[in-house]
């Protein structure tokens, strides 16, 4: 793995960290007070900030070292979350996004919008609460420079990088005479107690220069009474080196709090001196035994075995103190690498042990969606393969080979787990997609001068990355129509009795095999006399037609409609509602619409779980071989001439325990035939539609079930009304999969020729 | 023997430059996500010297730290911690909890390996 | 049989030439995937009646037009003696009906003769792009993306 790669995932998980931090805002501005999601809010700043740093993407750092710091206050409860807070946070969240982006894009942010965003933040920061009738963005001169600076330590703390550049130059003769620095080392126990070792500050110090150490055991107890993990040595060092006190500081930067420190410049005398200075006792400080009592001696008595050791260390350091200070230190330093030498060989079960500890830390895998679809491609192959054999197993009349059609059937159903199996990997929450309209709403309010409130349900709801991806901007879309069309302005709302804010929902979730997508709003809802005249004037309709509401209500989804005055820079870029309708039929999917005038619209949005397979029941209708999908079948019958009843010129009911249920001709409204079929010689098919309400499909026999791998008509062809998508089956050739409610809709009188009319076939 | 080191951080890219440079200076590594997982393979881990963030979800570092210096076996272990603050409070905390000494976001690969020797023999 | 695409000088070119009814015509090479025999084809529902179907093309679903019947003459009877013409029309591929292929020609710009003021429809007009005059043939030459005028479709 090289930077690019470990970069490549800094961006990945910068995706995350934005989707973490924006949900988690919304969730406070719902009211949400959980210091957990306060916190969640701040790690994901704080990731994308530490990363960004070993980037150096500076603009990023500097952004989110000024957001993390007011999230710092939230977390504290210096600052309380509040509408106008959270409002600054989520844009600050966009910001964050945008300059993300940049940075992995190289693309440019509104310098000015986050220049304000770092004001307001700071601002946040300093206790300053903005109104909610906050003044319109100003651009402010502010220069990043100044918050790009490093942090101020409040405390005076300067932490002190770590950097061994200045001991390596240290190795060249130095040009001017060396001075000595006496140093004075007192250790507290605590400084044993967090894991640092006097040994190895003495062994760094070395390091520096030309050093002689003299070790005080004067404050060593006798051994019942040593207390195994106190400190009792202090060291007196003399210390020839030019990098100064700071590099000697530097060395002691993590004991600093946990020893005493005294430093001071030799004479020159002392300096120039080679002999040992003379053993000076300096009288230990017994009090260190006194403030730090946490280190108990009751270790020694619960863990009398430890203790030991500890003292057979002490004995060892003790012994070597004669000779040579440097080399028992490091000796001692060995110790504990070497006490924990038995335990190493006995945890150790080799490196399938380790792996299974690293493993464990990882329970998910990243893989490339490329991989993914490959794999997805080559089960689709199998799946089709498996119906041919099956197929020409059947043919081919294998008469008492029960063996084979064993086998066969174990296939299928192997075959079958392999593609559910495949299809799950796939299959992924709704989230991201509904995370990103958050955006969107925020920013179009913002154009809008309106006041809106975004609900999401059901984001967890899974379905296939394909669909999630392509779903992205045909609801970019529809949001901003909400927003731009649906809602009222704010006085207009009051005017009308409701709130200022308007709110527009979201919701997900699974009914019958597909994944259903409901945008609901609380606008003024469509505007039926106004879309009505504009179809007349755009020769959609001819002026006398008798429109249902819901005809009219659908007509928005026809080529070029728009309803809006003037083509605002919102939803007027010259795409409609019909490109929103046809990346949905696309999909296999289908929106409708239903208003209320005064109270809203809903849009529906019904789409395949996966775009690969379905179950489906093989039909044959006049001649053809059709797909029906098996989730919009209810049950199938075998009518009886007595059950069927004709009602007025052509239509026909069949009557399914008691009550009646329109007979509708799937051959004759496809235009398979020109005369109905005879039901009693077919087979119905009860089916549920989107819009709720049974129908009874006739079709004239039925081969089986079998799941198929969907392929797209739209490729190499158009979409064909009442045809949802095609499959290739066992015996090569292509069928065509039936698009149920789009049947069900025609056989309500709607034909299913209008959108073809309205296009210049041909 | 290589020299064993634990890493606990709940940031994908942390963890991976961990490794790189880790592995690249010849430490055998071992990661975990957060502090409890940090906690939770202590023992099979078994590391010379632990490298820890401080901001992770479930466990933070600080509690991580603490729990590492209530197991006998590994409470004088030197622990580094990684912040992004230098400020002297989260210092002070991380210290008190029992932490070794720290490093400075954004590290360098130098800067991490020279700490990770000063503090281990 | 596949034809891999060349390069093609700005004055030479190269034509596949075809037998539709008694008419031969011809198209770019460059626009043609591979030519292939009859196979009994899916019929879609309100389709044009010169769409006569789908058919498998490994794994891909390829719209058959019956090229007679597109061009305003009598629709053919498919038999396995008819060939398609597998070729790419902007983003779609589709598959053309045709009695025979009959050449591969190799020509100059120069070689091609403005289409002849005989034609009425504004359609003819519109995807004929000239005609050749060799060895006693006429073959006109057609523009497939004026045939299949692929935005209408879209906007179906």
């Amino acid at each position: 793995m090289d930077m690019n790669e470990i970069k490549e995932i800094f961006f990945q998980e910068c995706e995350e960290q934005l989707a973490e931090l924006e949900s988690g805002l919304l969730k406070l501005n719902d009211g949400d007070r959980d210091p957990e999601t306060v916190n969640a809010v701040f790690r994901a700043v704080h990731s994308i900030k530490g990363g960004a740093g070993a980037f150096g993407l500076d603009d990023l750092v500097s952004f989110a070292h000024v957001f993390e710091t007011t999230l710092d206050c939230v977390r504290s409860n210096r600052l309380d979350p509040g509408p106008e807070v959270l409002k600054v946070m989520l844009k600050s969240a966009d910001v964050l996004a945008d300059l993300t982006n940049a940075a992995r894009d190289g693309g440019s942010v509104d310098e000015a919008r986050s220049r304000q965003l770092i004001k307001e933040l700071e601002a946040l920061a300093n206790g300053e609460v903005p109104q909610a009738s906050a003044a319109p963005v100003e651009v402010v001169a502010k220069p990043v420079a100044a918050v790009a600076a490093p942090p101020v330590n409040e405390e005076g703390f300067q932490p002190v990088a770590f950097s061994f550049d200045d001991f390596e130059a240290a190795e060249e003769p130095p040009l001017m005479e060396t001075p000595t620095y006496e140093i004075v080392f007192r250790p507290k126990s605590d400084l044993y107690a967090k894991g640092n070792e006097a040994t190895l500050l003495l062994r760094d110090l070395s390091r520096l220069g030309d050093m002689s150490i003299h070790c005080d055991m004067e404050a060593l107890p006798t051994l019942d009474r040593l207390s195994p993990e106190s400190a009792y040595f202090f060291w007196k060092i003399q210390l020839a080196t030019d990098k100064g006190e700071d590099a000697i500081r530097a060395v002691f930067e993590f004991a600093e709090w946990d020893c005493d420190l005294e430093i001071s410049l030799a004479s020159d005398e002392a300096a120039s001196s080679d002999e040992e200075l003379p053993m000076q006792p300096v009288p230990f400080d017994l009090s260190i035994l006194d403030d730090e009592p946490a280190v108990s001696v009751g270790v020694v008595e619960e863990e009398e075995q430890l203790a030991s050791q500890q003292l057979g260390n002490a004995a060892v350091s003790v012994a070597g103190t004669a000779s040579n200070v440097l080399q028992m230190a490091q000796s001692a330093a060995r110790a504990p690498a070497e006490k924990a030498a038995p335990a190493a060989s006995a945890a150790a079960q080799g490196a399938a042990g380790q792996q299974a500890a690293a493993s464990a830390a990882t329970p998910t895998i990243r893989v490339d969606l490329d991989r993914v679809d490959r794999l997805i491609n080559l089960v689709g192959e199998l799946v089709i393969n498996q119906a041919m054999l099956s197929q020409s197993v059947v043919e081919n009349d294998t008469n008492g080979t029960s063996s084979i059609n064993m086998g066969l059937e174990e296939l299928q159903q192997l075959t079958r787990e392999i593609q559910d199996s495949v299809m799950a990997i796939r299959a992924q929450p709704v989230k991201p997609v509904f995370q990103r309209m958050s955006r969107i709403v925020r920013e179009i309010a913002d154009m809008t001068g309106k006041s809106v409130r975004l609900i999401t349900e059901g984001e967890n709801t899974e379905v296939d990355k394909t669909v999630i991806d392509k779903l992205a901007e045909p609801l970019t879309h529809m949001i901003r129509n909400a927003v731009d069309h649906g809602l009222e302005t704010p006085e207009k709302r009051l005017a009308a009795g409701k709130s200022a804010e308007g709110t527009v929902r979201l919701t997900a979730k699974h009914r019958s095999g597909r994944i259903v997508i409901e945008l609901a709003d609380d606008g003024a809802g469509i505007n039926r006399e106004k879309v009505r005249q504009k179809a007349i004037d755009n020769d959609l309709i001819a002026a006398d037609a008798n429109l249902s509401d819901e005809e009219i209500d659908n007509l928005i989804f026809h080529a070029g409609f728009s309803t809006a005055d003037k083509i605002s820079d919102i939803s007027g870029r010259g795409v409609g509602m019909d490109v929103v309708k046809r990346s949905i039929q696309a999909l296999g999917g289908r929106i409708n619409i239903s208003s209320k005038p005064g109270h809203g619209s809903v849009f529906t949005m019904s789409l395949p779980l996966t775009l690969a397979v379905l179950d489906g029941m093989v039909v044959t209708v006049a001649n053809q071989t059709l797909v029906v999908p098996l989730t919009a079948i209810v049950e199938t019958l075998q009518p009886e001439a007595s059950a069927i009843h004709s009602f007025g010129a052509n239509q026909r009911l069949i009557s399914i325990r008691n009550s009646f249920c329109p007979l509708v001709d799937v051959g004759r409204i496809l235009n398979f035939r020109a005369i109905q079929a005879n039901p009693v010689e077919g087979v119905a098919l009860l089916v549920e539609s989107e819009g709720g309400g049974q129908r009874a499909l006739m079709v004239d026999a039925i081969q089986g079930q079998r799941q198929v791998v969907i392929k797209s008509l739209e490729a190499n062809y158009t979409h064909v009304p009442g045809i949802a998508a095609a499959t290739i089956l066992g015996d090569g050739r292509v069928a065509l999969i039936l698009d149920v409610d789009a049947i069900v809709a025609a056989s309500r009188g709607q034909s299913l020729k209008p959108e073809m009319s309205l296009a210049a076939v041909g | 023997m290589k020299k064993r080191v634990l890493t606990v951080d709940d940031s994908r890219t942390i963890r991976n430059m961990l490794l790189v440079t880790l592995n690249n200076a010849g430490f055998e590594t071992i990661q975990a996500e957060d502090g409890v997982e940090g906690l939770e393979v202590l023992e099979e881990a078994n590391p010379d010297v632990i490298v820890t963030d401080i901001n992770m979800p479930r466990l933070d570092g600080f509690g991580f730290i603490e729990g590492v210096r209530k197991n006998d076996r590994y409470r004088a272990i030197p622990i580094l911690v990684l912040t992004t603050e230098s400020d002297a409070e989260k210092k002070n905390r991380a210290r008190q909890a029992g932490a070794t000494g720290w490093i400075v976001k954004p590290f360098d690969p130098t800067k991490l390996i020279d700490a990770i020797e000063r503090v281990t023999a | 049989m596949t034809y891999a695409a060349k390069n093609l000088t700005t004055d030479g070119r190269e034509l596949i030439a075809f037998r539709v009814g008694a008419q031969e015509f011809c198209v770019n090479i460059m626009s043609v995937r591979e030519i292939r025999g009859w196979t009994p084809a899916t019929p879609m529902p309100h389709a044009p009646s010169y769409v006569l179907g789908v058919i498998n093309l490994r794994g891909a679903v390829l719209p058959i037009v019956d090229l007679s019947a597109r061009l305003g003459m009598t629709p053919a009877d498919p038999t396995v003696r008819h060939v398609i013409i597998v070729a790419q029309v902007k983003s779609q591929v589709v598959g053309l009906l045709v009695d025979a292929v009959s050449d591969i020609l190799t020509i100059t710009n120069d070689k091609i003769q403005p289409t002849p003021d005989v034609v009425s429809s504004e359609f003819e007009k519109s995807f004929a792009r000239g005609v050749l005059a060799i060895e006693g043939r006429m073959i006109c030459l057609i523009e497939l993306e004026a045939i299949f005028p692929q935005e209408e479709r879209e906007a179906a």
